[in-house]
């Protein structure tokens, strides 16, 4: 070899440096502002001694805080309704795109698709005028229907109402995943499943709905990573209804709000790692259980 | 002939029940592009999802570019640069990597697989108050950089790559091409990468949506308008209204808002024609 080095040698060498580059860019975006979020959260500011090593401190006050647990359980209880709606919408839209018995089906993949391209900010906007009282679009439907509709960003319906925003940015997204997974079922298996005499709607429960598996598995877990970190939406909302949607909302606005209301970088930076710990923890939970529920 | 390729009856319940996700989907869209067209007057004594008052659309479009001395045009351009930059970057270091995993055995490769899959889960945003507090340390809050660095990593995108790379680009092609000699760079630029195409696509536009619609870090990261990104900017002017003395521009937010999401599907159109193609071969391959 030219190099004078075996060429296997050789090889391995420019693995390594294929991937170097975006190796430094992960240690910039994802491991030193980890390693760093730790750092920051055995540690506080206080009035005597200034920045003091505290140990697990921050993370006991965490766990203790009615704060945080109850900004945890708005987006649990988000999470738990507004990820399976989304998802069996998105899941019905793709059979129906694969089913080879809609009409216009790439019209309605890309428009379906389409709000995806919008940004959350953008989309909070434009659901938060029509839910919003100054513009009353709510309030002449409910007078054109005959009925008086709640405020949609009132106590009760302003999580059903962030959920509806979510839920339209994401769920022709996942349609076209859970589409992409379809389009690669080996036609052999159809094949089998026609010979045997089964029905259309067999096709989808022996065929096609265990072969979406693992792609259900994975969007569902990116919808709960999503869900736990809600904030551009209730954020971008607040504007139109500051009572209801407190800076504590979600665990994610608790977090900034603490770092840019209140200085408490430290605190913060544990509830971070709390959050983190949590997304993965349930994450996991999900993957397990999608792994034996269809095993 | 198969169930994937027989043309059937067209099913009516399917087509209405498609028609209805697609109505919720346009809705906002329609209630956009409607009450863009309206003046700050009209916004508020017209009905909702028609037409009213005085068609005021261009003169909308030229507010919403000259007010406070054209600041929206400046958003546009960096909201452009952290894109370009951004997902650019994040596309490219993913397409290297990822081809650099599937393509190549040295030592240490496990690992490294093991992390990156890892951080995958790892949620973003949960990073975005730390990753200030660094940037702040090392003097780059508030500048360009503090936006883009931390979107030049896409675990995602590289895990898209590194499966796609594994069948598209055959072992025996990188072989033939060092039997004749090319080092390991050239044939990556000049036979992989094309062979890549609709996988590179897929990426880019994840990244590119991502990077677009950014809205967290840069809120974080910038606190001098004049770095601001469309998102940032536009949730400012909304928040005009309810701050006390503050002018209320609705109509620019709104008309604001349609001119933000205009250049992102515009690029969804044309890219999503190349993405079709990389899933078709995707299952022609069955």
């Amino acid at each position: 070899m030219a190099l004078g080095m075996p060429r296997v040698a050789r090889h391995r060498w420019a693995g390594l440096g294929f991937i170097a580059p975006f190796l430094v860019a992960f240690t910039i975006a994802l491991v030193a502002p980890l390693g760093y979020a730790i750092y920051l959260s055995l540690f506080r500011q206080q009035l005597i001694g200034g920045n003091t090593f505290v140990g697990l401190a921050n993370y006991s006050q965490a766990l203790s805080d009615p704060q945080l647990w109850a900004s945890l359980r708005r987006v649990a209880l988000f999470l738990v309704v507004q990820v399976p709606v989304m998802l069996g919408l998105a899941l019905m839209a793709a059979l129906a795109l694969d089913s080879a018995r809609l009409r216009w089906a790439p019209l309605y993949r890309l428009g379906i698709f389409l709000p995806y391209a919008v940004p959350a900010v953008v989309a909070a906007l434009m659901w938060g005028f029509m839910y919003g009282s100054q513009f009353g679009l709510v309030a002449s439907i409910g007078s054109f229907l005959g009925v008086g509709l709640p405020d949609p960003l009132s106590g009760s319906w302003v999580l059903a109402s962030i959920g509806n925003v979510v839920t339209w940015e994401f769920t022709g997204y996942n349609m076209l995943i859970f589409y992409a997974a379809l389009r690669v079922v080996p036609l052999e298996l159809y094949e089998a499943a026609q010979l045997d005499g089964a029905s259309p709607l067999g096709i989808v429960r022996w065929i096609k709905l265990p072969s979406l598996r693992p792609a259900i598995v994975v969007a569902a877990i990116f919808s709960v990573i999503g869900s736990l970190q809600l904030f551009t939406e209730p954020e971008s909302l607040r504007n139109l209804s500051p009572n209801t949607l407190t800076p504590v909302f979600t665990p994610n606005m608790y977090a900034y709000n603490l770092s840019f209301a209140g200085q408490e970088y430290n605190y913060s930076a544990a509830i971070a790692v709390v959050m983190g710990i949590v997304t993965m923890i349930i994450a996991a939970a999900v993957q397990a259980s999608g792994r034996r529920r269809f095993a | 002939m198969t169930a994937r390729t027989r043309v059937g009856r067209h099913s009516v319940t399917l087509g209405v029940l498609m028609t209805v996700m697609l109505a919720y989907a346009w809705l906002p869209l329609f209630w956009l592009v409607v009450n863009s067209a309206k003046t700050q007057a009209s916004l508020f004594s017209t009905f909702g999802l028609w037409f009213g008052g005085r068609f005021a659309l261009w003169s909308n479009i030229h507010q919403a570019l000259t007010y406070d001395g054209g600041i929206y045009v400046r958003w546009l351009g960096n909201t452009l640069l952290y894109t370009v930059a951004g997902a650019g970057g994040a596309t490219f270091l993913a397409t290297l990597a990822g081809y650099g995993l599937a393509k190549y055995d040295f030592r240490g490769k496990r690992v490294i697989a093991t992390l990156v899959l890892g951080a995958v889960a790892v949620p973003a945003t949960a990073l975005a108050v730390p990753t200030f507090l660094l940037f702040s340390q090392l003097h780059l809050a508030n500048t360009p950089w503090s936006v883009i660095l931390p979107s030049l990593a896409s675990p995602f995108g590289l895990y898209l790559i590194w499966v796609y790379a594994a069948d598209a680009v055959p072992s025996e092609l990188i072989e033939a091409a060092r039997i004749d000699g090319a080092g390991e760079v050239r044939t990556f630029f000049t036979i992989s990468l094309r062979l890549l195409g609709p996988g590179v696509v897929t990426v880019l536009l994840f990244t590119v949506v991502a990077t677009w619609n950014n809205y967290f870090l840069p809120l974080i990261m910038l606190s001098d308008p004049k770095w601001y990104p469309l998102t940032v900017g536009l949730n400012e002017w909304n928040a005009q209204a309810v701050t006390v003395g503050g002018q209320t521009i609705f109509n620019l937010v709104i008309t604001g808002s349609l001119l933000a999401i205009i250049p992102v599907m515009i690029a969804f159109l044309i890219m999503q024609r190349y993405w079709r193609s990389g899933l078709a071969a995707g299952s022609v391959k069955q």
